[in-house]
C-alpha cells in the first residue's frame, strides 16, 4: 500500500466518521445526510479497492488513477452544492409565504383588536 | 374625469407595493382615494425602515407590514392574497413612488368592463410623453420584444407595474406570482394559461422620489433573470 492510498483511506473514513458522528449528534438532518454517505462510501471504495479505481481511470482515460478519486470528489461535491440549491431554493419559498402569512395575519388581529376595542368602548 | 361614474358595483382594491416611499406613499394614498372613492387602498410595506408604514396609515390605507424586505414580486403576491382572502372582485396595482397616476386608474376599470382578464397601462402608446432614459428604454424594448415572440402576440410596455387584475387573476396571482422582477414573466404565464391580457394607453409620470429599483449595476441581473425566467417558462411545469 502506498502513501496516496493510505491518505485517502483515512481521509475517506474521517470524512465518514465526522458525518455519521453529526448525524448521532441530531445536527444533520438524515433526509440530507444520504448524499454526505454516498460521498464517503464511494470514496472509500475507491480508495480500498485500487483494481476498481485502476479500471474507472483507465475507463475515463485519466493517465495517475490517484486523479481518478479527485474527480469522483469533485463530482459528488458537484452534486452536493446542486441538492443544497434545491433545499435553499425551496426555504426561500417557504420563507417568503410565512413572511406573507405574517403581514396578512398582523394587519387581520389588528382589524378585530380594533373591532372588540370599539365594542367595550362604544363608538367613538 | 368624472368620479361619480366610477363608484362600481364591484369591490376594487388597489395594491401598492412601497419600500422606503415616505415621501410620496401619503400623496398617491390620498390620489387614489380621490379618483376612485369606494376603492379600498392597501399598502404593502416591504420591510420599510422609514416612516412609510406611519405615512400610508394617516392617508387612510390599510397596511401590510412585511416582517422583513421580500422585492417587489412577493410583496405584490401579499396584495394578490389579500384580495383573493377579503374577497374583491378586482386587485389594482399601483406604484407607490407617484409614478403612475391614480388619474388613470378608470381607464384601466373601463378595459376590465371589456371582458380583460388583466390590464396594462401602457407608455408608448401615444397617451403621455413619458421618455425613459436610453438604457431604460433599451431594456423595456427588449422584454417587449422577448415577450412578444414568446406570447405570439405585440406588447409594447412589458415591464410596466401599473396593472388591474380581474378576480380570476387575482385568485390565479394568490396562488402563483413570479418573484424578483415579475412583471413580464406574469404576461408570460397568464397569456399561456389562456387569460386575456392587453394594454391601454396610460400616462405614466416620473419618478416622485426614491430610485428605480433597476439601477444600473443590477441592469444586467435583471436582463439575464428575465431573460431566463422567459426563456425556461415557456417549458417550466404548471405550479401546483
Amino acid at each position: 500500500m502506498n502513501r496516496v492510498q493510505l491518505v485517502s483511506i483515512l481521509g475517506s473514513l474521517g470524512l465518514l466518521a465526522m458525518i455519521l458522528e453529526l448525524i448521532r449528534r441530531g445536527k444533520l438532518a438524515e433526509e440530507y445526510s444520504l448524499l454526505w454517505i454516498a460521498t464517503g462510501a464511494v470514496l472509500l471504495l475507491l480508495s480500498l479497492w485500487r483494481g476498481l479505481l485502476d479500471l474507472f481511470a483507465a475507463a475515463v482515460g485519466i493517465f495517475y488513477p490517484p486523479s481518478g478519486l479527485f474527480l469522483v470528489g469533485f463530482i459528488f461535491v458537484l452534486l452536493l452544492i446542486l441538492h443544497f440549491s434545491v433545499i435553499v431554493s425551496r426555504l426561500s419559498r417557504q420563507n417568503r409565504e410565512l413572511a406573507q402569512d405574517v403581514a396578512l395575519l398582523r394587519e387581520k388581529l389588528e382589524r378585530m383588536t380594533r373591532t372588540d376595542d370599539g365594542k367595550t368602548r362604544g363608538e367613538e | 374625469m368624472s368620479d361619480a361614474k366610477n363608484r362600481l358595483p364591484q369591490r376594487v382594491l388597489i395594491v401598492i407595493p412601497a419600500y422606503h416611499e415616505e415621501e410620496t406613499i401619503r400623496e398617491v394614498v390620498q390620489g387614489v382615494h380621490r379618483h376612485v372613492p369606494g376603492a379600498t387602498v392597501v399598502v404593502v410595506n416591504d420591510g420599510s425602515t422609514d416612516g412609510t408604514e406611519a405615512a400610508a396609515r394617516e392617508a387612510g390605507a390599510v397596511v401590510l407590514t412585511l416582517p422583513f424586505n421580500l422585492g417587489i414580486g412577493a410583496a405584490m403576491q401579499t396584495g394578490y392574497r389579500y384580495a383573493d382572502e377579503e374577497g374583491f372582485d378586482i386587485a389594482i396595482q399601483v406604484d407607490g413612488d407617484g409614478q403612475h397616476l391614480p388619474s388613470e386608474i378608470p381607464i384601466l376599470l373601463e378595459e376590465l368592463g371589456r371582458g380583460t382578464d388583466l390590464a396594462i397601462g401602457a407608455r408608448f402608446l401615444g397617451r403621455g410623453d413619458y421618455d425613459p432614459p436610453v438604457l431604460r428604454k433599451l431594456g423595456i424594448r427588449f422584454f417587449s420584444f422577448a415577450v412578444s415572440t414568446l406570447v405570439g402576440r405585440r406588447f409594447h410596455d412589458t415591464t410596466s407595474g401599473f396593472r388591474a387584475a380581474n378576480r380570476r387573476v387575482v385568485e390565479s396571482f394568490s396562488r402563483y406570482y413570479p418573484y424578483d422582477y415579475p412583471e413580464p414573466e406574469a404576461i408570460l404565464i397568464l397569456s399561456r394559461a389562456g387569460f386575456a391580457v392587453r394594454e391601454v394607453p396610460a400616462r405614466i409620470q416620473e419618478r416622485e422620489g426614491g430610485r428605480s429599483s433597476i439601477t444600473l449595476r443590477k441592469s444586467v441581473y435583471y436582463l439575464l433573470k428575465v431573460f431566463l425566467a422567459l426563456a425556461v417558462g415557456r417549458f417550466r411545469a404548471p405550479p401546483d
